[in-house]
């Protein structure tokens, strides 16, 4: 089944969709089986031996979306983010595209908070928003065929962040050593769909191999603030 | 008797581990996967002694050679891949019992695409996210992530029916050959963006014949037919996709999304194939031909409901619809417990998921006992 909330990408109606998952969750409704909330639309996958889509129908639509505490849901989540040098190696032309020195694209895209509309495309990969325009950037003309897993990256008007290392087109300008994706933890992601996130530039390369360590031997604890 | 394995003595095209799949962690982009034909797989482990969802091997096309180097009870369910065992061919849809030392084969695919072996006790694999399944592009979950390679061990678990020698069948009223031939029928619910296509498109789908194409594996299978007319264009913003989603790109012919497909896409998707006929389609190889025709949520629900009770006919003829419901310990020690007619309904420990325990007492003879039972959720 899926829940329609509009046709575009627009903050107010993804923090609809995220309530609204948040409110079906809460009310614990008989054979709904999992919840993909996306930009616009949540699909809700159930088991039809348990329910039926005319009383699931109801009970969602007589929901009351905004009975609970989601504010305090509301994270920004810190991804900390070596830019440039050989883990950004598209800084360069980023920000000869933009007009700008290399620390301008550090300072622009490190100081906004992204919000992740949906989550998917591969396991853990965080649909962002909010990119400054003027960071807007084409993609390669040719993709690279392996990227480091961390990877953090601008493709048009989209930002993101490789969770595995993947081939793709986007330009790198710089690399987390946050796991973003560990199928051995339980949830798998750091990022959960509805948070925003904020790039925290690592001062260098020692700063980087540090928080690299604590998370290999899971000291690392995941910076996350209430808005 | 030493701990059962399989080895893999050459893996076949394509044989992966799977259950019934990774549910919960789509919202984190993260692919249901599990076996393309979940009635074969749950079928081949109800005439093992199976709960439904432990994990078997899904053996696409040529099948693997496979050495037990203990004694088990195996079933294989779906295609007709020419199975042998110790070079004699091995009857389908019914258990076997497999010698320690057997060699399981396989010769041509003769009917279907997809065979599901299954063991008595299940193959062991670590659970990733609450599954046993390959993701194959994930790289993680059943055998490391992979599909098998030759010299691979695989470790089966522990079942009271691991010994047993009678081979049980299905009930006659369901027996059935594997007869799936070259053209499917294929039942689907519109939407939910069968409002993005003309009524030529939507009539296109529903009164044409489509080819299999070469490009159909586990994420999804391309179809070859006729174009399907979008009213403005074949995109839309990302989201998600369902099992079954008949996704429709610009070019204007179709993709049915199966168990691999990506949690999010971004094509409109004209209808969604009913759950039952999902195994249907992955017993299709190229080159077959897929017609679809339209049913309503409530038609869809019947067909299923249909399906669940030919699987609790099965399980009620096979007697073993309690078995490993839960288990019974006294002070620590487990116990077997028969029911009236002597069929094992809980064994010593031979399952380990979902676990609830409940403490009960009873009197008998005057003294009082106290037991702890194993509950396990279904």
């Amino acid at each position: 089944m899926v829940v329609e909330f509009g046709a575009e990408i627009d903050p107010e109606i993804n923090a609809l969709v995220h309530r609204t998952t948040a409110a079906i969750e809460r009310a614990q409704l008989d054979g709904v089986v999992e919840l993909v909330p996306t930009y616009r639309s949540l699909m809700l996958h159930y088991d039809p031996l348990l329910t039926r889509p005319d009383t699931l129908q109801q009970a969602i639509l007589t929901l009351d979306v905004d009975d609970g505490g989601e504010s305090a849901d509301q994270r920004i989540v810190d991804i900390p983010t070596l830019y440039g040098g050989e883990y950004g190696p598209d800084i360069g032309f980023v920000a000869e595209n933009a007009g700008m020195s290399e620390s301008e694209v550090v300072e622009i895209h490190s100081g906004t908070d992204y919000l992740v509309y949906a989550m998917g495309f591969s396991p853990g990969f965080p649909y962002l928003g909010g990119l400054d325009p003027r960071l807007n950037t084409p993609r390669l003309t040719t993709p690279r065929t392996l990227i480091p897993g961390g990877s953090v990256g601008i493709a048009e008007t989209q930002t993101g962040a490789y969770p595995v290392a993947s081939p793709g087109g986007w330009q790198l300008i710089g690399r987390t050593p946050l796991r973003l994706f560990d199928p051995e933890s339980d949830p798998p992601a750091v990022i959960n769909a509805g948070d925003r996130v904020r790039f925290v530039p690592l001062p260098d390369e020692d700063a980087y191999a540090e928080t690299e360590r604590q998370v290999q031997d899971g000291t690392y604890s995941v910076v996350a603030r209430s808005i | 008797m030493a701990n059962p394995t399989m080895e893999i003595v050459s893996p076949g095209l394509l044989t992966t581990v799977q259950d019934l799949g990774r549910t919960g962690y789509q919202r984190y982009g993260i692919p249901v996967c599990g076996a393309l034909d979940s009635v074969s797989l749950r079928i081949a482990n109800i005439l093992v002694g199976n709960r439904d969802h432990l994990a078997g091997l899904e053996i696409t096309a040529i099948g693997p050679t496979i050495r037990f180097t203990e004694s088990a009870t195996i079933a294989i369910v779906g295609a007709d891949l020419e199975p042998t065992l110790n070079g004699s061919p091995m009857p389908a849809w019914e258990s076997v019992y497999a010698e320690a030392g057997s060699v399981l084969g396989f010769g041509m695919p003769r009917d279907g695409l997809r065979a599901y072996l299954t063991v008595a006790g299940g193959i062991e694999a670590p659970l990733v996210m609450k599954s046993r399944s390959t993701d194959l592009k994930g790289g993680f979950g059943g055998f490391g992530g992979r599909a098998l390679a030759a010299g691979d061990i695989l470790a089966i678990g522990n079942s009271p029916h691991r010994g047993v020698t009678s081979s049980r069948r299905l009930p006659p009223e369901i027996s059935r050959q594997a007869t799936y031939g070259q053209y499917f029928d294929i039942r689907a619910v519109l939407g939910p963006q069968d409002d993005a296509f003309t009524q030529a498109g939507v009539s296109t789908l529903l009164n044409s014949e489509y080819t299999v194409s070469n490009d159909a594996d586990r994420t999804g299978y391309r179809l070859e037919g006729p174009t399907i007319e979008h009213i403005s264009g074949a995109d839309i913003v990302s989201d998600g996709t369902a099992l079954g989603s008949i996704q429709v790109p610009g070019g204007g012919t179709p993709i049915v999304l199966l168990a691999d497909r990506g949690t999010t896409g971004g094509y409109t998707k004209i209808a969604t194939v009913i759950s039952p006929d999902i195994g249907l389609i992955a017993q299709a190889m190229p080159g077959a031909t897929i017609r679809f025709s339209e049913v309503s949520v409530e038609d869809a629900r019947q067909i299923l409901l249909e399906q669940e009770r030919m699987i609790a006919d099965i399980k009620a003829f096979v007697g073993l619809d309690l078995s490993g419901a839960f288990s019974v310990s006294v002070s620590g020690d487990n116990f077997t417990v028969l029911d009236s007619d002597g069929r094992i309904i809980a064994s010593p420990g031979a399952y380990s998921t979902n676990r609830a325990t409940r403490r009960v007492s009873t009197m008998a003879e005057g003294e009082r006992f106290d037991f702890e039972i194993e509950v396990e959720s279904p």
